[in-house]
């Protein structure tokens, strides 16, 4: 039978999976924030699963704000790239620090 | 013995497009690989009957996010192979990181496994109704004790939407529209001119 346990290891491996891909990507912004779509999935399948096996609908309540957070994050993140993308033709994150104009 | 099976399936695909999405070398198979994952975790909530933030989560994700990341992607014109460059070299420490944190996260639930650590227990106040569907039960919590909350959830997605418009949008100096007040305002007289030209020659306007 499937229990709490087996839903929380596959959402540890998909959390690690989300770093990873943080720390494997680090030029590409695209890859990057579809990583930390990733990690904000895992934690909401941590939010349901638990949700579901202590029968209390607060998990599922929670997980929809962090499904709006996401939301938001995505569109401002995407909308970041584009104008970042407009003023240097690249979206290499290694030269971010130089915030001119 | 089904729902095992279907678990089994779900959680091998999601982690096998999960990690699939963080390795392509194209950003739009990555898009799509992301996308198969978020369905097959949404089958996964499906699995513990949460089906509401299943469909919210192919909605919202698949419909709205996944899609905005596809549109991004095309819409740049972007050298992909300059920036994997850096891909082997960043690796080992990568890799190093994940497998730290992949430990943290045994060991925690290890912890937990042992007895060592308690979970907490459900106080009772959001119990879920017997009788009523899934979506019913979350209707009923979300519009009584998390009201405020879910109005600053849209507060905070149209303070989002505002800042994703007010960043990209730009005034473009060659467009020409159209000037209603000007339109409104022209008289016939100011706008034609009776002339009588002699033969032979043409009119100046």
């Amino acid at each position: 039978m499937i229990g709490i346990e087996h839903y929380v290891v596959v959402s540890a491996i998909l959390f690690v999976l989300g770093v990873l891909g943080i720390f494997l990507n680090r030029k590409n912004v695209i890859i990057i924030l579809m990583a930390i779509e990733l990690i904000l999935l895992s934690v909401n399948l941590n939010f349901v699963a638990f949700s579901a096996f202590l029968h209390d609908l607060v998990g599922q309540v929670f997980a929809m704000f962090v499904l709006t957070v996401a939301a938001g994050e995505a569109a401002i993140g995407l909308a970041i790239l584009v104008i970042y993308f407009r003023g240097r033709g690249t979206i290499a994150v290694d030269d971010v620090n130089r915030m001119k104009g | 013995m089904i729902q095992v099976f279907a678990f089994y399936l779900f959680a091998s695909l999601v982690i096998a497009s999960g990690a699939i999405t963080i390795l392509a070398r194209n950003p739009v198979h990555s898009v799509l690989w992301l996308i198969l994952a978020f369905f097959n975790a949404a089958g996964l909530m499906v699995l513990v009957g949460a089906e509401f933030i299943a469909m919210l989560l192919v909605i919202v994700y698949v419909g709205a996010v996944a899609v905005l990341f596809l549109f991004v992607v095309m819409m740049l014109d972007i050298d992909f192979a300059e920036l994997r460059a850096g891909f082997i070299q960043n690796a080992p420490l990568g890799v190093m990181i994940a497998l730290v944190l992949l430990c943290e996260l045994v060991l925690g639930v290890g912890a937990w496994k042992t007895g060592a650590l308690q979970l907490g227990v459900a106080s009772g106040m959001a119990q879920t109704p017997g009788g009523l569907s899934n979506t019913a039960a979350i209707g009923a919590l979300l519009y009584t004790r998390y009201l405020f909350l879910f109005e600053a959830a849209g507060i905070i997605l149209l303070v989002a939407m505002i800042g994703a418009i007010v960043l990209t949008h730009r005034q473009r100096s060659d467009n020409r529209g159209q000037n209603v007040g000007r339109q409104v305002a022209r008289r016939p007289d100011e706008a034609t001119v009776n002339v009588k030209p002699a033969v032979g020659q043409g009119v100046t306007l």
